[in-house]
């Protein structure tokens, strides 16, 4: 069997998406994200320009989005809430990340 | 075919009303949905209660699932001879599927307008997998092998699972908890529809000398007393081999020393920085010489780490 290589692309901020872009790998329609904009959930790179872009990290948290959406059935409102708080989460877990490599391991 | 029992998933009983399956679903989902649970295996816990849900909220989902009849979870079994039949759009075999898949693509679920229509576009499903990785992998680059077992539909919108192997090649520049993206390797379109995409968790292997926090590394630089004292220059392994770094004199404990761009290299350009955090070590068994010299240092030296604790007990009483 012939294996094919793929190249893999980084999901950060050198990588913008549109909002279609975003429409695609998250579940969520346009309105809906853009009710998550408004909310401060979601902030494109752009907020005055006609065509929203967005940073390519932006994608796992339209993707939770989507998933949160779809699964526990929340309103763009509770949604934007819990994003806030995710985003929290993920800001304080990375914190704690590098306070723990920053402490020593041995204590000889 | 392995049975899964859905009422039991959920905790209800069999003539549980919608209104309790709703109830039930959410209680369960917010505790174990993967972006709210910290529980590891809370993934595969909401795959279970959200199949169990996506079929008992659908009364003809439920009708048909309540038709298999009851059977031990895990146990295999077959449908009923007529039960294809009867709810449509069974596919022609029942071994190479799961139970979510089937239900997944009865009446009701979004699949079905594919076989009837005929020009119906679906894209495929995007896929997330986790790439464990070394720490040389993420620094040099490397290729990962992805063997994935995924549901397909066929041009007659038949489901099969189907296995999928490829390599995908992660530049260098990866760290923990990055994300890339791999187009089309998801799941197939259907009727024209677009691929879906597979996209990839970093997850590193934990080093036995290096911590990671985004492209910086961190190293226990374990020094003597005297080393600290006079300063020192001492071998410091690097992800690029030895390095010489020197100690200035001084040197506390828990002080951080910086060796610039010897961390990861960051996806496009640059590299993070490697910091070596000083450790002092005493002897644990001392020999006559060392007891003697550390003897002599202790009788001759007039330093007391401790000195600011008076002046500091003092100011305290006093702005009480």
């Amino acid at each position: 069997m012939q294996i094919e290589q793929t190249d893999a692309v980084w999901l950060d901020a050198h990588h913008e998406f549109s909002i279609a872009e975003l429409v695609q790998c998250s579940g969520l329609s346009e309105a809906e994200l853009r009710e998550l904009v408004d909310y401060g959930a979601l902030a494109p790179n752009n907020p005055q320009g006609a065509e929203w872009t967005f940073s390519g990290d932006i994608v796992v948290t339209v993707q939770a989005a989507g998933r949160l959406r779809a699964d526990l059935e929340l309103d763009p409102q509770a949604l934007a809430l819990a994003l806030t708080f995710i985003k929290r989460i993920r800001e304080l877990e990375a914190q704690i990340g590098d306070l723990r490599a920053r402490l020593p391991r041995r204590f000889p | 075919m392995k049975y899964k029992d859905y009422y039991k998933i959920l905790g209800l009983e069999r003539d549980a009303d919608i209104d309790a399956i709703k109830k039930a679903y959410r209680k369960l989902a917010h505790k174990y949905h993967p972006d709210v649970s910290k529980d590891p295996a809370g993934e595969e816990k909401f795959k279970e209660i959200a199949d169990a849900y996506q079929t008992l909220k659908d009364p003809e989902k439920r009708a048909a699932y309540d038709q298999l009849g009851r059977h031990r979870p895990g146990q295999e079994f077959q449908p009923p001879p007529d039960w294809g039949k009867q709810f449509g759009d069974a596919p022609s075999s029942f071994d190479d599927i799961d139970l979510s898949e089937l239900f997944a693509g009865l009446a009701g679920g979004k699949r079905h307008a594919g076989r009837q229509g005929g020009t119906f576009q679906m894209p495929g499903q995007d896929y997330e997998v986790t790439a464990h990785i070394t720490l040389d992998d993420a620094s040099l680059g490397t290729t990962v092998d992805l063997n994935l077992t995924v549901p397909e539909y066929d041009e007659s919108g038949r489901l099969h699972r189907v296995e999928r192997s490829f390599k995908a090649r992660i530049p260098k520049g990866a760290t923990d908890g990055q994300r890339l993206r791999l187009r089309g390797k998801g799941g197939k379109g259907f009727n024209g529809g677009a691929d879906g995409d597979l996209y990839l968790n970093i997850a590193l292997h934990p080093h036995a000398l290096y911590r990671v926090s985004g492209h910086d590394l961190y190293l226990d630089l374990p020094l003597t007393p005297w080393e600290a004292a006079l300063g020192a220059v001492v071998e410091v392994p690097t992800l690029g081999g030895l390095v010489h770094l020197k100690v200035p004199p001084g040197t506390h404990a828990g002080q951080k020393l910086r060796l610039a761009r010897r961390g990861l290299p960051k996806p496009r350009e640059g590299e993070g920085d490697l910091f070596a955090i000083v450790q002092i070590v005493v002897p644990t068994v001392l020999s006559e010489r060392e007891r003697a010299l550390f003897k002599e240092l202790s009788d001759g030296s007039t330093f007391n780490p401790r000195g600011h604790f008076e002046q500091e007990m003092k100011d305290a009483n006093r702005a009480n």
